[in-house]
């Protein structure tokens, strides 16, 4: 009996050993970033474009980054939101019970939802190069679109399903459509947490850079149009760290700072929504 | 004429409701049916692309080594080689790791420690990979270089395979010990108890009951898991070294296949076929990453008639 005691706490202490390790790598990351990044953030790096000679400690900030971050984050999740509602709708019971063609929607997005962001990016520069469009904002745009569909369409899914038979039944029984129904009676339930997909969304759009590697390319300057180039936080971490030269090496973590916070923001921002919308869901 | 009023009112009222419902059936559907051809579209599209370098007489791309875009020959099996080592070695570390950390959650810790605990992987699951690069710059690098390379009597640049399988162990963790937590979480409750009420330790109870009873769906887990592992990109290339070749040990330096698509990228139009090699690499790339989710999915489907283990698991992958 000794041994089975002894076997059973040493399980639970190994598995706290592995869980506090973990942790304590976030703490390090988020540690490691703020201590590194918070002396080179200065007014000038989230104000200004990079201005000549940047990368090799001239002056300026990432304004062109934190910009061009934002649209591309933007457009995708209103570009993937467009196409991703109404497919998590037709994925509905009320739509498509036991239809052939749901089923393989559903199988083609789990394995869309696999494919790295890189193959996508390869492919965005595919369809970029067949369309004749160059490094561009727009590209960017739709190519992230295309990395933050699947699981859009899967998280909407899961909340519209969600929304119990009771809310509907009502509805159905006053004469409503299907249609009618989801855009009435299941959109108030679901909004808020409709909405904390599309936040997540936007966090996952932000941090990632092998998709926009490709297709938007990297500039100093603010874009003033879809068809120009834009430059993106990842990639403004990416390349600073790859000049020499301490200052702009600072700028790098600066810049990680800076992304890390909005990451940060958006994850528990949507955690607190979430859970704040779900005391109000009617069950 | 009482009969034309009614037709129109039909018309106008009733008609254009069915009208509108039907158009959204069909709109959600065209999309839906897009998002088929997009997946089939990218295959293809690779597939198209990479058809001159696996076609050009000069160098066969497959399993050669010889990688001198500027002498036409595009071997990737190097890279391919590098590929599989950082992954492998990558989850050689994360699933023990994450495995005891599931099992601690599922099984001994309370309600509060496992939201916490949740709230925590969230976080780390959302960090950027550029970030999980930089700590790997800052911290791993030069952990495998002064302390584990020495330890092990190696002299290393720190820039090695190593340090990329542990970047890549902690970024594919969220993943495996949500997926895991849920997938153990799901064995009945009164399996569980029964086992305790035998008297067994719930270390027994987890070694006789528990794993068994979940075991397609940790294999499932940790599939996913690889999968992610072999596409990811920034991070790897920061820490894993470039260098083109064969590796000798963990503690060399290795070249991903997302490495190099990223890294050249920009001279890819210079020379003929070398987009061809890279869309090749992609290719490849997009190939066994399919293949290791369709395992993970097979497993997990048919585990869902079979236990609500494989239903929990299957509904965590949907909503992450």
């Amino acid at each position: 009996m000794g041994f089975a005691k002894l076997a059973d706490t040493a399980l639970m202490r190994i598995g706290q050993l592995c869980l506090f390790l973990m942790l304590l790598s976030l703490l390090l990351i988020v540690g490691i970033v703020v201590l590194r990044g918070a002396p080179a953030l200065t007014a000038e790096m989230i104000t200004q474009t990079p201005k000549g000679g940047f990368y090799l400690g001239g002056g300026g900030g990432v304004l062109n980054a934190i910009v061009g971050s934002l649209c591309l984050a933007f457009g995708a999740v209103i570009l993937a939101m467009v196409a991703a509602l109404p497919i998590a709708v037709v994925l509905q019971k009320e739509y498509s019970r036991g239809a052939e063609w749901a089923r393989i929607a559903r199988f083609a997005l789990d394995l869309l939802w696999g494919i790295p962001s890189i193959v996508y990016g390869a492919f965005g520069f595919l369809l970029m190069v067949w369309l004749g469009w160059g490094m561009s904002l727009g590209a960017g745009i739709v190519t992230l679109a295309l990395v933050i569909l699947p699981v859009m369409v899967r998280t909407m899914e899961e909340v519209l399903a969600s929304i119990p038979r009771s809310v509907m039944e009502p509805s159905f029984a006053l004469g409503a459509t299907r249609l009618e129904t989801i855009s009435m009676a299941i959109t108030r339930q679901a909004l808020p947490a409709l909405s904390v997909a599309c936040l997540l969304a936007f966090g996952r759009a932000i941090g990632d850079a092998a998709s926009v590697l490709f297709t938007a390319g990297y500039t100093d300057y603010i874009p003033g149009s879809l068809s120009e180039p834009a430059a993106s936080l990842p990639l403004a971490v990416f390349f600073q760290l790859g000049s020499p030269g301490k200052e702009v090496q600072d700028r790098a973590y600066a810049s990680a700072l800076i992304l890390l916070a909005v990451v940060l923001a958006i994850t528990l921002l949507a955690r607190r929504l979430g859970g704040r919308f779900e005391k109000s869901i009617i069950r | 004429m009482a009969d034309e009023r009614i037709r129109i009112k039909w018309v106008h009222g009733l008609d254009l409701r069915k009208l509108a419902d039907g158009a959204c059936l069909r709109l959600g559907q065209a999309f839906a049916v897009c998002a088929i051809i997009l997946l089939a579209a990218i295959a293809a599209g690779l597939f198209f692309k990479s058809l001159p370098v696996l076609t050009n007489a000069r160098s066969d791309a497959f399993f050669s080594d010889n990688w001198h875009p500027s002498m036409g020959e595009f071997g990737i099996f190097p890279f391919v080689v590098g590929t599989i080592s950082t992954t492998v070695v990558a989850m050689f570390l994360a699933a023990p790791l994450c495995l005891f950390a599931a099992i601690y959650l599922s099984e001994y810790a309370g309600r509060k420690v496992r939201e916490n605990a949740g709230l925590l992987i969230e976080v780390l699951a959302g960090v950027p990979s550029v970030i999980f690069g930089l700590w790997g710059i800052l911290f791993v690098v030069p952990l495998v270089r002064d302390v584990i390379g020495p330890w092990f009597g190696t002299p290393t640049s720190g820039f090695s395979i190593l340090s990329a399988g542990i970047v890549l162990a902690l970024m594919v963790a969220p993943i495996i010990v949500s997926l895991s937590v849920e997938v153990m979480r799901g064995v009945p409750k009164a399996m569980r108890e029964a086992s305790l009420g035998l008297g067994a330790t719930r270390a027994q109870t987890v070694w006789k009951v528990i794993l068994p009873e979940s075991r397609n769906g940790l294999v499932a887990a940790v599939v996913l898991g690889f999968s992610r592992a072999i596409g990811e990109t920034m991070a790897v290339m920061m820490v894993v070294g470039n260098v083109p070749g064969y590796p000798k040990g963990i503690f060399d330096p290795a070249y991903p296949l997302t490495a190099l698509i990223a890294n050249n990228y920009g001279e890819m139009m210079s020379l003929p076929l070398y987009d061809s090699a890279l869309m090749l690499a992609a290719l490849v790339l997009l190939f066994v990453v399919l293949v290791f989710n369709l395992i993970a999915r097979g497993v997990l489907r048919s585990m869902q008639g079979a236990s609500r283990g494989g239903k929990n698991a299957s509904k965590a992958i949907k909503i992450r």
